[in-house]
């Protein structure tokens, strides 16, 4: 019997990371050759050895700190060295924040949207005009009217959320099917049993697949947002460790910010699941 | 039994011109009543408007001109009153079985404990012959299925007045039967008052007091109403047996095949709206034969 689609994926998966290691394994090796053409001395001067290493770091110097990192997630050594746990956790806990304020008026508003058609007019050339704006171009306005840094990037973060969950929710909301709110009619069903009864499940996916894009864009914008207003947080981290030199801790938090990203992207695909329903 | 227990009088409904187009009228100045526990048919051609007008006497469209009345006060929106069975499945796709049909028990009898709304869906459930799949979701069942919790979530609430909207229309001819006798059996235990539509005029027959035809549309009408004089313990294994079963049958269908057509060309003149032809065909043969000589008269001079 052959092995199993997953069971292949995963082996072409591994095989690929295999090739990526091994490229960059190659990319990074000390190159024996130029170090000959230079006169030992000024080698000695500039480091050390008779090897110049590449200023990239190898796949081991990366994997080290992985393990180290991520050994001791959690320690607090002042302003500039904290564990990576304790930057992710400030990085989550704005995109969490900024994320639930959006819900909390993206969410009734987009019913209120979905189900007025005049609201729905009215409100659109708002929606359009904002919409595209760069969530980042109202940092500076935000630092002026808020005057606290952290706030400001919640508040950035609450911008850039807000757009898809209203849109999502309204069109979910103008298209649940007239069918099962005729039946809703005859049953006499009251309006808040209707909303919540109803309407709520029939747009929940609709909804969710929102807030799932808008998830997955407050975590893109944090990092930049971290990395102007700094202090704390992953995107601070990286800018720190830029600033260090260190690319090392460079890559390393790319990881990170990308496992984040996925486990984020990944709740929501369940949560999707657990609403969603075939006609 | 309370005579015209639903009235219409008058109802016209008219869709207005869209880009330039003639506005449409589906039907016009249509009357008829219903009396407490009767069981009335609509018969009519795709489109002659007879969702439409099971829509507005469930209160879910407007008339644009006319009134409707129930137990003697107008029918101005939706009730729990009328229970209705609508043409496609409308069954909400994230709830079971059960649940769909919980929803409008606890829509219709909000202080019921949780126990006793689920043991009378349950009830309703078996009713309909879907005993095991209480908890399958909509996507899970066949049409016919679908259909008959639909069934099943209109009967639930006991209304005053069934709409149903082609009800049985997607189930295979065994189902369709038994489903058919059970709400013989409603009714009849019930005296419930029922508004169907149907394309079979034997399942017409099988069920109905009484059966509006109605001409092709647009401006459709009712072209005459037909009493169904069969007995009314008839049960679907010995109705044929009757003769004038096939006096009825074959009435019904010649107006499908070809009258309805023809009438719906017919001007006023001795037609009046409000008193549409009312036939009572099968008890003499000899008279009905004549009546329905007569109905036809004008009909073929102006064809
Ligand atoms: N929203 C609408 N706008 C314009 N015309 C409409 C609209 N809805 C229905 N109609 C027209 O009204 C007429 C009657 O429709 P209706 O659904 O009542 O027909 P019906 O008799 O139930 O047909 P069927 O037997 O196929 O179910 C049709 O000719 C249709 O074209
Ligand atoms: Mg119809």
């Amino acid at each position: 019997m052959r092995p199993s689609l997953n069971l292949r994926a995963a082996l072409v998966s591994l095989l690929l990371l295999g090739v990526l290691l091994l490229g960059w394994y190659v990319a990074t090796l000390p190159q024996a050759s130029k170090a000959v053409n230079v006169d030992p001395e000024y080698a000695a001067l500039m480091g050390g050895g008779a090897v110049k290493k590449s200023g990239m770091p190898t796949p081991a110097e990366v994997g080290h700190t992985l393990i180290d990192k991520l050994a001791h997630p959690f320690y607090d050594h002042g302003p500039n060295d904290k564990g990576i746990g304790i930057q992710l956790a400030y990085s989550l806990a704005r995109v969490l924040g900024g994320f639930a304020l959006a819900a909390l008026v993206a969410i009734p508003l987009g019913f209120v949207v979905g189900m007025s058609p005049i609201m729905q007019r009215a409100l659109n050339p708002y929606i359009q005009l904002l919409k595209p704006i760069s969530p980042l171009a109202w940092m500076p306005l935000a630092l002026y009217t808020i005057k606290d840094s952290s706030a400001s990037a919640i508040f950035v973060i609450f911008i850039c959320s807000l757009w898809p969950m209203l849109i999502n929710t309204a069109y979910g909301v103008a298209a649940v099917k007239r069918d099962w709110l005729n039946v809703a009619k005859t049953l006499e069903v009251s309006p808040l049993r209707k909303a919540f009864q109803v309407i709520l499940p029939a747009a929940a996916p609709t909804i969710l697949t929102g807030m799932r894009i808008s998830m997955g864009i407050a975590w893109l914008v944090i990092v930049a947002a971290e990395m102007l207003v700094g202090g704390t947080g992953i995107g601070y981290f990286v800018w720190n460790e830029w600033n260090n030199l260190s690319l090392t801790n460079v890559i390393f938090a790319i990881l990170m910010i990308g496992v984040v990203g996925m486990l984020l992207d990944a709740l929501f695909a369940w949560m999707l699941r657990l609403v969603a329903y075939n006609e | 039994m309370q005579a015209n227990f639903l009235k219409v009088e008058g109802l016209s409904r008219v869709y207005p011109s869209v880009r330039g187009q003639a506005p449409l009228t589906v039907f016009d100045n249509v009357h008829f009543s219903i009396d407490q526990g009767e069981f009335v048919c609509i018969i009519g051609h795709s489109g002659c408007g007879k969702s439409t007008i099971l829509n507005v006497l469930a209160g879910l469209d407007e008339p644009s001109a006319g009134l409707v009345f129930m137990d003697g006060r107008e029918v101005s929106g939706p009730s729990l009153d009328r229970g209705v069975v609508f043409q496609g499945h409308t069954l909400m796709p994230w709830l079971s079985v059960m649940k769909n049909i919980a929803f409008a028990v606890k829509s219709r009898w909000p202080d019921w404990s949780r126990i006793k709304v689920s043991a009378h869906c349950q009830q309703f459930i078996d009713l309909v012959g879907l005993t095991g799949s209480e908890h399958k979701k909509p996507s899970e069942l066949s049409g016919g299925m679908k259909q008959r919790v639909g069934i099943a979530r209109a009967f639930a609430i006991q209304p005053k007045m069934l709409l149903l909207d082609e009800p049985f229309g997607a189930l295979d001819a065994l189902t369709r039967g038994v489903i058919q006798d059970e709400l013989l059996k409603i009714c009849a235990a019930t005296a419930q008052t029922v508004f169907m539509i149907t394309h079979d005029v034997d399942e017409a027959i099988l069920l109905s007091d009484k059966i509006i035809l109605m001409t092709n549309g647009p401006r459709a009408r009712i072209a005459e109403i037909v009493r169904n004089t069969l007995p009314r313990d008839r049960s679907r294994s010995d109705i044929h047996k009757d003769p004038q079963y096939y006096r009825i049958r074959n009435h019904l269908v010649d107006f499908l095949v070809s009258r309805s057509r023809r009438m719906a060309d017919v001007s006023a003149g001795e037609y009046d709206p409000r008193h549409p032809p009312e036939i009572t065909l099968g008890l003499v043969e000899v008279v009905a034969t004549e009546a329905v000589a007569t109905i036809k008269q004008p009909a073929l001079h102006l064809v």
